[in-house]
């Protein structure tokens, strides 16, 4: 006898399973039913598949949603792969603080904008999303690359405030320490930068 | 409808609504029903659309919406905004500007775009009227603080004030000189660096609260500022302490000044040996919640098992609200609580992993849950958790008559589970499912019940697209809508099951508001885009 009928004759067999024969069914006559304590024998997590009896015999079905169920049954259900679970709303504000929203200002914009750094993981991605957030003008890149302006050939360098409250050319030390260290940033035409000697690039590239 | 001039009389002199499913109804019509009304409160998403089920904006409140009420109502009084999205400060600015008469300003739980900390100073000097003031939820980085300083020392109504984390703790002691008379008060960030002068003030400025019953907020808390709040703590009914990531030894200290505490919201960092300490200290106590401070974590990191649950069950006659994370749970522990606890009217256990079994015999938890809906015969809210069977929900459905909230996840074995509940729970207002084995027949067969409910949610469970379309053809006062990323659900065979499903009763018919992913299913062509 194989475990696979092993199993059925645990299911149909009543004896210490308690169910009376009284109980409510939606099945049709002659199906088999499910039982609960199928799994429990075998430890404290039950497989999906030894317990989902379709009884609807849709075969289509029973393949499509027998399939995913046999990968969950396949790794027990793990928390951090479940979405929305354990359902703990906002989470990330509790205890800390898991986003980093800095003020960006470009200089002739009339509106400042934010952006969340932690959403990024080097300085590629920021200054792209500057570009396309402030898409009017355009965004000297860390590798020297000058890109003027199409409307008014203007080139803009990043540069941010550090927590001493110094404003520092945006690149110049690992990403995450910038992420640490950064409380706003302005994008400064290079024009102003070139007189704080501000021309030679950073240091980080981006293979950073 | 009993009599009509009653309806006429309530019509004229109803002052509050509550909506509690922003869809089920139109703005015009409750306009047009009620056209005294003073103060709304508006709901809209389902409950387990906070958990990142679905991105849809379900109660999206514009920058322009809230322009709309301030030039419109002069004598604006009370707006609350529960877990609402899709405005900015801008919004709250023009609110600020025109509503005169504004007394509560509520923003629960909103995610707020966050442009300017300045739309406090919209408030003019002329205005005086704030008596409750909820900006926990904003983020910015900076507060106006002096503006926030005049505006409570001028409101001299205020009693309920409940500050955001961005405002430090250093900045609290002059807030709170300004508003001796508050009611409920909610901190910053309640972390600084220790100097003496700091704490003193902040100690001698609680010390003048003496109308003080509530405090909330502590984000960041340093243990050694916490006895400030020592000499408002006999007087205190609710203390929120989620966001306060501090370890037992302080927060029994913590608890132990509150003999009159009457909730209480902690982390579990609390342990069941703090929970022992509630439970002989604060016989007041009628709600508790304990949150987890690691709930993706594989293994536990704090010592919070059932005993801390069973303790304050035993210990705390008055316990009738419960909302418990925890990662162990065992059948006799919930027989014990049921017994000893059956004034509960609320009881959410959330075992975090999913599926978990009675530690001690490895069953599934339907007997212990089972006494909970026996014996707590005014049970209004379970949420369940855990390894369970279709027993369990026959438990509920033979018991739980007042029951009017259900969430189930991970449970059940096949369409008899969801059968019990619809056609026993007779009370049942809303119903939240996800991840269970519950298919079409059930549904089907308990259609009609579902008018008689607010709303049901379903998601990664087993019900067809078939039914679906047959329930929406068949019940046209229920707005039965699909959430499927996957595309739309013609694409697939009829029989596959669908992703999410949100069935609510309306009075409004289907909405159009809809994002791409959603499709309503009505009585026409059975698919409506």
């Amino acid at each position: 006898m194989s475990s696979e009928n092993g199993k059925r004759l645990l299911e149909t067999d009543a004896g210490g399973l308690n169910f009376e024969a009284t109980e409510l069914t939606l099945g049709l006559p002659g199906e088999p039913r499910v039982t609960s304590d199928g799994g429990a024998k075998l430890g404290s997590k039950r497989g999906f598949s030894e317990t989902v009896d379709l009884k609807l015999g849709d075969n289509n079905r029973e393949v499509k949603l027998g399939h995913s169920l046999q990968e969950a049954a396949k790794s027990p259900v793990s928390k951090t792969q479940v979405v929305g679970w354990p359902p703990v709303r906002g989470f990330a504000k509790r205890g800390k603080k898991s986003c980093k929203y800095v003020k960006v200002a470009v200089d002739g914009a009339p509106y400042l904008r934010k952006v969340d750094l932690e959403i990024y993981n080097s300085y590629q991605q920021l200054l792209t999303s500057l570009e396309d957030m402030f898409s009017c003008f355009t965004i000297r890149n860390y590798l020297n690359e000058k890109k003027i302006d199409q409307v008014n050939g203007i080139e803009y360098m990043p540069t941010y405030e550090d927590k001493d409250g110094d404003w520092m050319l945006v690149g110049d030390v690992p990403w995450q320490m910038f992420v640490e260290s950064c409380k706003r940033l302005r994008l400064m035409k290079s024009s102003e930068a070139v007189g704080l000697g501000l021309t030679t690039g950073p240091k980080y590239s981006s293979t950073n | 409808m009993v009599c009509k001039s009653w309806y006429e009389i309530e019509r004229w002199c109803r002052r509050k609504v509550f909506v509690g499913n922003c869809y089920a109804v139109s703005p015009k019509m409750v306009i047009r029903r009620f056209p005294e009304f003073r103060s709304i409160e508006l709901k809209g998403k389902p409950h387990f659309a906070d958990f990142n089920l679905i991105r849809l904006k379900r109660m999206v409140v514009t920058d322009e919406s809230l322009e709309l009420i301030a030039k419109s109502f002069k004598n604006f009084k009370v707006l609350v905004l529960s877990s609402c999205e899709g405005f900015s400060t801008d919004g709250l600015a023009v609110i600020a500007a025109s509503c005169k008469n504004l007394k509560e300003l509520d923003l629960r739980d909103c995610e707020v775009d966050d442009l300017s900390a300045h739309w406090l100073s919209h408030f003019p000097e002329t205005y005086t009227s704030l008596v409750s003031l909820n900006i926990s939820c904003l983020g910015s980085d900076e507060a106006s603080f002096s503006a926030l300083e005049r505006l409570v020392g001028r409101c001299t109504n205020l009693k309920t004030l409940q500050l955001n984390r961005a405002v430090p703790l250093d900045k609290i002691a002059n807030i709170l000189r300004h508003a001796p008379q508050l009611v409920e008060f909610g901190t910053g960030t309640y972390t600084a660096d220790v100097r003496p002068d700091v704490y003193s003030d902040l100690a001698g400025v609680f010390s003048s609260c003496k109308e003080l019953k509530s405090l909330s907020g502590f984000w960041d808390v340093v243990p050694d500022y916490l006895p400030a709040i020592y000499p408002v703590c006999s007087k205190l009914t609710s203390l929120n302490l989620s966001y306060a990531t501090i370890q037992s030894p302080d927060l029994i200290k913590l608890v132990s000044h509150c003999p009159n505490l009457q909730r209480l919201l902690v982390l579990d960092y609390i342990e069941d040996s703090g929970l022992e300490v509630l439970a002989s200290s604060c016989k007041d106590l009628q709600e508790l919640r304990v949150f987890p401070s690691d709930p993706f974590g594989a293994e536990p990191n704090v010592s919070l098992t059932e005993q801390g649950l069973v303790a304050v069950s035993l210990g705390c006659p008055k316990l009738q609200s419960v909302l418990y994370f925890c990662r162990r749970m065992s059948n006799e522990a919930l027989v014990t609580i049921a017994r000893n606890r059956p004034n509960f009217t609320r009881f959410r256990l959330c075992i975090i992993e999913p599926k978990t079994a009675d530690y001690l015999t490895l069953e599934p938890l339907d007997v212990g849950f089972g006494a909970i809906v026996q014996y707590c015969k005014d049970l209004k809210r379970l949420s369940l958790s855990g390894l369970l069977t279709d027993r369990v929900f026959e438990y509920i459905g033979t018991y739980a008559k007042k029951l009017e909230m259900l969430s189930v996840a991970f449970a059940g074995d096949s369409d008899l589970g969801l059968h019990h509940v619809l056609s026993g729970c007779e009370s049942l207002r809303k119903l939240e499912i996800r991840d269970c084995p519950f298919g079409d027949k059930a549904l089907l067969a308990n259609a009609a019940k579902l008018e008689t409910m607010r709303s049901l949610w379903m998601s990664s469970c087993a019900v067809s697209f078939a039914a679906c379309k047959l329930l929406g053809q068949k019940m046209p006062r229920l707005n039965v809508e699909v959430i499927d990323e996957r595309g739309p659900p013609d694409s697939r065979p009829e029989n596959c099951p669908v992703d999410k499903l949100y069935i609510y009763r309306s009075i409004a018919g289907p909405r159009f508001d809809m994002p791409p992913f959603v499709w309503t299913m009505d009585e026409d062509s059975g698919l409506r885009l």
